[in-house]
């Protein structure tokens, strides 16, 4: 069976993914922002799919696109949209902004060029992992090899999730 | 050309598995049309017997006993004025049908009606069909936000809240049905076994049942049925029904999130909302009640058992041809085809699949018929005190007897 993970879906992903991006800082309506956003995480989502990992592709989908925005267009909803409109849409920061991202995109070239040249590694084809036992080996790797990390991580949101509860209610 | 349709018939893989493009065409388009018919049936259905617990004919007008009356209804949808409201949001307006229409018909890519007789089967079966039918909600608030108006912003608002608490139910729901799949204990009371590889995949979720001889609800034999139990109230909350439609209460908001969308577009709403019934049915059914597998496959074994049972599809349609008189003998022709032996083969599977969905179907039904819809609070008791409660200690005393 033929790969469907073609160059074609890759530029036409990432394209999406950048234009929805550009899109999410630049509409003056918060929610056509938020709804950017949802198809940003949604592009996002195929490429985790081309990148064989369709585990990660689905809990994007379910976590970020599914849960997290429905909760951001319902908060946005609730708030009084009509100020943010009149507002002006980029502040000062903007020129530090550019600069902390362009540093970002530096960082991340030389990580990935630190062993070979860049044209060695936009050529090197991509690695066929096993797909079809990929939540498999993310559950083997997370709950072996990764156990403490995991454990951590999942301590860290309970307290956030305490966190938030002290913080919005009065009375417990 | 005909060796590419033909050579598709002797594999026994689904067509996403086969890689074959023309007859994972076929199938979305049967699937699709399937869906279509089964929405048009559950409409005539839902009126009918909604009618005859009040003591009311219902529609008995276009057709015998009104059957035609849906398609009159979808006529009249069709070419009724399409009204967009003056403020509204055109463009997100627009995208919010279409978007609840697309994921709820999307789900269905992954739903098996039978070994091979799935468009294909994930790795992530299970969190792909509640992924996708999540990003429905979008499409609800968006309609409630981009009508501009109160009742459906407040409709949105209300659907947006619950339908983000019940899929938390949901979800532990189903991690515990998941987590039976690795456990291979054979038959209902076995305990222990943990150390199989568990699945995520809708069709291995189903033969996982076919081995460990047992429907998940009766696995661990109160724990499984406890799990079926949360699902099934999550899932009726999560497909904005009564006694949960408060997005769509009339006596409060009108018509909920859909107050201010008319003709064609209101029936693309229908339409999902139907779908998206069938398909958390279709979930409930292969996580617990065995998918395609037909009853008591183990304990009333053997060919002459298979042979009964396999007999039931043609039964079927020769007893619905007896009830109606009008193209009564078009059903029986049908009855009479299911009985020849290779499609006898083919249909028993989806059969049994779609037998389990309809009594679900039913049920939704009964619900509405009579249960009183609860207050806004209650039903954000019930999901987040009750139900959630539950589902995580299902969960965690699987796992216990699970390793046991």
């Amino acid at each position: 069976m033929a790969p469907v993970a073609t160059p074609f879906f890759f530029y036409l992903l990432s394209g999406l993914a950048l234009i929805s991006g550009i899109l999410v800082i630049t509409r003056r309506n918060p929610v056509h922002s938020a709804l950017a956003l949802i198809l940003t995480l949604l592009a996002l989502a195929g490429i985790y799919l081309m990148l064989y990992a369709p585990f990660v592709a689905g809990v994007q989908i379910i976590l970020y696109a599914g849960g997290i925005m429905v909760l951001f267009l319902f908060v946005i909803m609730l708030v009084n949209v009509g100020r943010a409109e009149k507002e002006r849409q980029f502040n000062k920061q903007w020129l530090l902004a550019i600069a902390a991202t362009v540093g970002l995109g530096i960082v991340f070239v030389r990580v990935f060029t630190s062993s070979q040249t860049l044209t060695e590694l936009l050529k090197r084809p991509l690695a066929q992992l096993p797909e079809t036992s990929n939540t498999q080996q993310v559950g083997f790797s997370l709950y072996g090899q990764y156990m403490l990390a995991f454990e951590i991580a999942s301590l860290l949101l309970l307290v956030a999730i305490v966190g938030a509860v002290v913080m919005a209610k009065k009375r417990i | 050309m005909r060796d590419y349709f033909y050579s598709y018939l002797k594999s026994d893989a689904t067509p996403g598995a086969a890689g074959n493009m023309l007859w994972a065409f076929i199938y979305i388009m049967l699937i699709f049309m399937g869906l279509s018919i089964a929405v048009i049936a559950m409409n005539w259905l839902e009126r009918k017997v909604l009618a005859h617990m009040q003591v009311r004919l219902g529609p008995m007008r276009v057709g015998p006993h009104g059957l035609l009356q849906p398609i009159a209804d979808a006529i009249k949808l069709l070419i009724k004025e399409d009204i967009m409201p003056a403020e509204a949001d055109k463009l997100v307006f627009w995208m919010a049908p279409l978007i609840v229409v697309t994921t709820a018909f999307t789900t269905f890519i992954v739903v098996p009606f039978g070994p091979q007789h799935a468009v294909t089967d994930m790795n992530i079966g299970i969190l792909f069909m509640l992924g996708v039918s999540s990003l429905g909600v979008l499409g609800i608030v968006m309609a409630g936000w981009a009508s501009n108006s109160h009742y459906p912003l407040i409709g949105a608002l209300r659907s947006s809240a619950q339908m983000v608490s019940y899929e938390v139910a949901m979800g532990l729901a189903v991690v515990s049905a998941v987590l039976m799949t690795s456990l291979h204990g054979a038959g209902i009371y076995a305990t222990g076994g943990g150390s199989g590889m568990g699945t995520l995949s809708m069709i291995e979720i189903v033969r996982a049942q076919q081995e460990q001889q047992a429907w998940f609800a009766f696995k661990f034999f109160p724990l499984g049925l406890v799990a079926m139990f949360v699902f099934a109230v999550a899932m009726v909350a999560e497909t904005n029904r009564a006694p949960f439609d408060l997005p769509e209460a009339e006596s409060e908001l009108t018509a909920g999130f859909h107050t201010e969308y008319s003709g064609f577009r209101w029936s693309l709403f229908f339409l999902a909302e139907y779908s998206a019934m069938i398909a958390v049915s279709s979930i409930l059914v292969t996580l617990w009640l065995g998918g395609w597998l037909r009853p008591f496959p183990n304990l009333l074994a053997g060919p002459t058992w298979d042979l009964v049972f396999s007999l039931f599809p043609g039964l079927t349609f020769l007893a619905l041809a007896g009830l109606t008189s009008g193209f009564g003998a078009l059903l029986g022709l049908i009855g009479l085809i299911l009985f020849i032996s290779p499609v006898r083969a083919w249909v028993q599977d989806i059969y049994w699949f779609v037998a389990k969905v309809a009594v679900f179907m039913y049920l939704y039904i009964w619900y509405r018929g009579t249960f009183p819809r609860y207050r806004f609070d209650q039903l954000m008791k019930v999901g987040w005190k009750v139900l959630l409660p539950t589902g995580l200690g299902v969960l965690i005393v699987t796992a216990i007897v699970g390793v046991l």
